[in-house]
């Protein structure tokens, strides 16, 4: 295998009461790389999104992120509270909301993680968030309440927060979406220089430009399948699939020259 | 009216009229602490996905909501001993009712806080990798708390007012102790105005603070 798979998906199913919302997903993530979920509303992509960390438990499939994984197909037991806890634990997630904790200090917020989960002494705790809160911009916030801060910054404590775990792999679900669109920058910078890094990231986004710029890779979804996927650029500018390029006929203006 | 008031004989009543308040606040406090309790668990029960457990629990909330605490404290002092073959004293029953009463509506309350809550909370719990009770101690309650105290203490003030009842089983609360005196003092007016000026009292601060709450959470 040349590149290595981060995150690994085969077969992965769901279904909310009759609707089917999942269907047959195979996906991979390699190390180090950065894939754009991307699809018309209700396709799916939060579903997939929140099945890698387990936020919503598949019906059927496998799913490996790193070093761990949990088979879900027929017969297979069902992991308990411990062993969901713990396989989240290796991943960051990054919702629309924000949902940091509004009863928590912005430090709070990130140290919440490390002491709660990973046992770490309060005072590292605080010196890593401290750390995390400079890297994002916010060093001079560490003690404001969450409902003090604008959005952006609020998206970027919720970056600090995941990344206070030391995740393998973080997931964004449509992290600019509630923002102001002056606000959308600083936010999308922050993803922008975690890719550099080499962070591996699965991002469901409906900026078109940025997932073109940023992602190695882009997956197209309807209705709970992937239509299309490859390179970011050609999923972008030359899409193959017709539904692939009605989708993205809706969002040309904002696709200016990179 | 020709009626002469006179209170002043009801001093020579100090010491049942003490017993009494004691035993309504007594009471009062145990009841709610003990209800709180179970409450709690009934909250959990209700709110975990244990078919079982959910509708068990909620088969004796419906009939604790459902039935008067007068009957349910006649029910248990008279009735459950006949089926258990266990005699309870008059407190004891007491005890049990008030509390199973109160932690009926207490854990009502308690799942409306928790279910307040919003998703998102328990997504970025979970999405850190907190285990249930950590979620659940950490993150959660500490945000339905603020939302729960108002009703909580709205609850506890109608705990107070149905200790009230413990009277029917002689257990020496104030209003029973107002019965003792009045059969001895042959003065109903001034005894029985006297133990409604002590409930008031006692509730009339707790119901203004339950409201200063209430103004101060919903802005
Ligand atoms: N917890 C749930 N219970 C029932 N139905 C759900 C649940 N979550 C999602 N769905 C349904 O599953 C379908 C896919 O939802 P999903 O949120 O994954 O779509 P999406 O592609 O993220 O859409 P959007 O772009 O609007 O966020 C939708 O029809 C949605 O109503
Ligand atoms: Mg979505």
């Amino acid at each position: 295998m040349s590149v290595q798979k981060m995150i690994e998906l085969v077969g992965v199913r769901k279904s909310f009461g009759k609707v089917e919302v999942l269907k047959d997903i195979t996906l991979n993530v390699a190390r180090g790389s950065v894939v754009a979920l991307i699809g018309p509303s209700g396709s799916g992509k939060s579903t997939l999104l929140r099945s890698v960390n387990l936020l919503t438990v598949p019906d059927q499939g496998f799913i490996r992120v790193g070093e761990q994984a949990l088979d879900f197909t027929r017969g297979h037991r069902l992991p308990g509270d411990r062993e969901l806890s713990a396989f989240r634990a290796r991943t960051g997630m990054v919702f629309q909301t924000f949902n940091l904790f509004p009863h928590m200090s912005v430090e709070e917020n990130v140290m919440a993680g490390p002491v709660k989960v990973l046992r770490m002494p309060k005072a590292d705790a605080r010196t890593l968030a401290h750390e995390l809160l400079a890297k994002v911009g916010l060093a001079d916030k560490a003690t404001a309440r969450p409902d003090t801060l604008s959005g952006g910054q609020r998206q970027r404590v919720a970056i600090a927060r995941a990344l206070a775990m030391k995740p393998e792999v973080m997931l964004f679900d449509e992290a600019t979406s509630a923002l102001d669109p002056e606000l959308v920058g600083e936010v999308l910078a922050v993803i922008r220089s975690l890719a550099a890094e080499g962070m591996t990231m699965l991002l469901v986004t409906h900026e078109m430009a940025f997932a073109r710029d940023v992602a190695d890779r882009v997956v197209f979804m309807r209705d709970g399948c992937v239509v299309e996927e490859g390179p970011a650029r050609q999923v972008i500018e030359t899409p193959s699939q017709p539904a692939t390029r009605a989708f993205l006929s809706h969002f040309h203006n904002g696709l200016g020259p990179s | 009216m020709q009626y002469q008031w006179d209170f002043g004989f009801l001093l020579q009543y100090k010491g049942l009229i003490g017993v009494g308040v004691l035993y309504t606040l007594a009471f009062t406090i145990g009841t709610a602490v003990s209800g709180l309790v179970v409450g709690c668990m009934i909250a959990l029960a209700r709110l975990s996905n244990m078919r079982v457990a959910t509708a068990v629990v909620t088969g004796v909330i419906e009939i604790f909501r459902c039935t008067p605490v007068l009957v349910q404290l006649v029910w248990v002092y008279y009735a459950l001993p006949i089926l258990t073959g266990i005699e309870l004293s008059p407190s004891v029953a007491a005890f049990i009712t008030l509390t199973l009463y109160g932690a009926s509506f207490f854990g009502e309350i308690i799942r409306g806080g928790i279910i307040s809550v919003d998703m998102g909370q328990w997504d970025a719990g979970r999405a850190l990798g907190m285990r249930r009770h950590q979620l659940m101690g950490d993150v959660i309650l500490p945000q339905a708390f603020r939302r729960m105290v108002p009703p909580l203490v709205n609850q506890t003030v109608l705990q107070l007012k149905n200790t009230s009842l413990l009277s029917v089983l002689a257990v020496p609360d104030l209003l029973y102790q107002g019965q003792l005196i009045t059969s001895a003092s042959y003065r109903p007016l001034e005894t029985y105005t006297m133990i409604a000026v002590i409930y008031f009292i006692i509730l009339f601060p707790l119901t203004r603070f339950a409201h200063r709450l209430e103004a101060r959470m919903s802005h």
